[in-house]
């Protein structure tokens, strides 16, 4: 295992810049997830830390050695590919142990781990079968078990389960989650699911046009996001954003409707803004909340989804509890003032958490 | 209203049993025979009647002109004594094992070079076909001049280069084991870009990352296609080199715009021969013999192919995805 130390990495291919100097820390045994909407370079990352792709500035340390002009073999890392890569001539095994016998490695060694990787992925009964017999969950068992017989110092993961179904992926998210807990080694994860990202990761790389918007702990980037654009990525549903400027204690909408506020920032009074909530972050309050229109309601048994107008914006609320909305109800819409962000208009930087 | 609705669904009555030849025309199982009809006339008509003609005729004394008589076996007994035929049977082999090898392995390394990513790819990919396009008459010429005893430019540059003696030439086409090599050197010329359009083609359809895997398992070049590349394209070799020893086989055109068989009977494929002794000699009856002579080797190569090309296990499995 090795940390994983990325400084100022650039890539460009001929004249289009699409990296443009990103550093990110990985300590030994740490699980990042790299997450952003496609086109942000992240794969790119990815494939430049596996040695796919050159390094057009920068560097790429893993453990002490920077891996820049090392190639790929040599950097003992091990890739899990979206559409798994296996090779379709090959049996289960086969494929699991070629990286094995490349290195010469006598067949005892190869079965033996090979067959440890099996039991590890619960694979033990398909070992003999070739990659077309299998399902797309196996396939993607497999690919791992190729990455695990290696034992590499960092495992790196494009996008592995973006060819499954919805409940496989729910699954195959645990199962990953735990074979890093038991193999404790260094992970790199790219996805564009945020949600992947959240449950997943022990630090989240969100990025966002080859620059890196914002890194930290899951819950940390929940909280405190520093802009729009990873208040908006992360998170489902995602946050509303309201148009209006702050007037003291309050915020107050483009048509009128106040919203309050917890510490307003003292420079920034009657600029505009814009005030972010999340979902699950209104409240019914009947007192002093701002009136709103009820558009649809959405019930998924565990909460309720309301999308409602609220001074003509239109934003989506999220209860626990349950309540009969008709579309066409009037209700009063308060927030809870300590989970509230305020964003510049112009920059989309945070202005102050409240 | 009512009353033609009712009509319209009303059964009707059942003129007894159909007749067979109703049956025929209505019976779905029947159905796809007819549809088959035109296509079944049509190999009859242009492939099955040549090819029993050629075969009766075999065994026959037909000469141009005259209606022959069964001989039986003569014409084979008679082929098997004679030492022009068994050159060219022998000949034949050569030709089409050591062409086809040279053709396979240059057309491979040939569509490996042309995948990678090159500049100005489509244009060498199309210059590549050069050899194929132009009629093989023309390049027949082009090499006959090219090879010419007085005239070679071949000779000529090796003269100028002090390699060989300008009173000395060499006699490409006019020595034998010469012109044998001349033809075959022609024939892979021509026969290259077939076969490696078709496995660039074939190479295209493996995925890249593959390749990237492969990599990162720690594979050199020659590993990654000794154990990926090669494995995934046998298939389709399996399909070029049928078709390639197939026309290999068969091949007239070069020889006979070239040397038409000589000299001395050297370079005469099977394909030449059979022409000379029964269109240009008039002997029908053998010359078919001649052709017929070929099919054995050609039903072994397909039936090779045929072995080769069953898919293979790793291709098989039901698609559960």
């Amino acid at each position: 295992m090795a940390s994983v130390d990325i400084r100022d990495v650039r890539k460009s291919f001929g004249s289009t810049a699409i990296i443009h100097g990103v550093s990110v820390p990985i300590a030994d045994g740490e699980f990042v997830v790299l997450v952003g909407p496609s086109g942000c370079g992240k794969s790119t990352l990815l494939r430049m830390i596996a040695g796919l792709e050159n390094i057009t500035g920068g560097e790429i340390a893993i453990g002490d050695r920077v891996v820049n002009n090392v190639p790929p073999k040599e950097r003992d890392i091990a890739m899990v590919f979206q559409n798994y890569a296996l090779y379709p001539h090959m049996t289960v095994a086969d494929n699991m142990g070629f990286s094995l016998k490349l290195r010469n490695a006598p067949q005892s060694e190869i079965d033996a781990k090979v067959k440890r990787a099996a039991e590890i992925l619960n694979l033990g009964a398909l070992l003999d079968r070739f990659p077309r017999q299998l399902s797309g969950g196996q396939r993607q068992r497999v690919a791992m078990g190729r990455a695990i017989v290696r034992d590499p110092q960092v495992f790196l993961f494009d996008e592995p389960l973006s060819n499954l179904d919805a409940k496989l992926r729910v699954a195959m998210r645990t199962e990953i989650k735990e074979l890093h807990q038991r193999l404790k080694t260094t992970t790199v994860y790219v996805t564009h699911d945020q949600i992947e990202a959240m449950t997943m990761a022990d630090k989240i790389v969100v990025m966002h046009d080859g620059i890196v918007e914002q890194m930290g702990a899951p819950l940390d980037l929940y909280d405190n996001p520093v802009n729009l654009f990873v208040a908006g990525f992360i998170g489902s549903p995602a946050m509303n954003f309201l148009r209006g400027k702050i007037d003291g204690q309050f915020f107050v909408l483009e048509g009128g409707a106040r919203l309050p506020l917890g510490t307003p920032p003292s420079a920034s009074a009657s600029q505009p803004a814009i005030y972010g909530i999340r979902p699950e972050h209104f409240l019914i309050d009947n007192e002093a909340g701002a009136e709103a229109e009820v558009v649809v309601v959405e019930p998924t048994g565990s909460e309720i989804q309301v999308v409602a107008r609220l001074d003509g914006q239109e934003v989506i609320a999220v209860f626990r509890e349950r309540h009969d909305f008709k579309p066409g109800d009037k209700i009063r819409l308060g927030t809870d003032r300590r989970v509230t962000h305020l964003f510049d208009a112009q920059s989309g930087k945070t202005l102050a958490r409240q | 209203m009512a009353d033609a609705a009712a009509a319209r669904t009303e059964v009707r009555p059942m003129p007894g049993e159909p007749s067979a030849w109703q049956q025929l025309k209505v019976n779905r199982n029947w159905l796809g025979f007819w549809f088959m009809v035109p296509a079944m006339a049509f190999l009859v008509l242009f492939l099955v009647y040549p090819l029993g003609k050629g075969l009766w005729m075999s065994f026959t004394d037909a000469r141009i002109g005259r209606e022959g008589r069964f001989v039986g076996l003569e014409n084979f007994e008679w082929l098997s004594e004679d030492s022009d035929f068994i050159r060219a049977l022998i000949f034949t082999i050569v030709f089409t094992f050591v062409a086809s090898a040279v053709k396979f392995a240059i057309g491979l390394y040939l569509a490996l070079l042309l995948n990678n990513n090159l500049p100005f790819k489509a244009f060498i990919r199309s210059v590549v076909l050069i050899p194929f396009i132009v009629p093989t008459v023309l390049s027949a010429v082009a090499f006959w001049w090219i090879f010419d005893t007085q005239f070679s430019v071949i000779t000529w540059g090796l003269v100028k280069l002090g390699i060989i003696d300008r009173g000395s030439p060499i006699n490409w086409m006019g020595d034998p084991f010469m012109a044998q090599c001349v033809v075959i050197f022609a024939n892979i010329w021509r026969g290259i870009p077939f076969i490696a359009i078709t496995l660039l083609a074939g190479l295209q359809t493996v995925s890249p990352s593959l390749y990237e895997a492969a990599t990162l398992d720690g594979a050199t070049r020659w590993q990654t296609f000794r154990y990926v590349t090669y494995p995934l394209l046998t298939p389709i070799i399996a399909v070029v080199m049928t078709f390639s020893v197939l026309f290999t086989f068969t091949d007239f055109q070069l020889i006979w715009a070239m040397t038409r068989g000589g000299p001395v009977n050297a370079t005469h494929l099977m394909a030449t021969l059979s022409y000379q002794r029964g269109i240009l000699g008039g002997n029908l009856g053998e010359g078919a013999a001649i052709a017929i002579s070929m099919v054995p080797f050609l039903l072994a190569a397909i039936m090779f192919s045929w072995f080769g090309l069953q898919r293979r296990k790793w291709q098989q499995g039901e698609s559960n995805d």
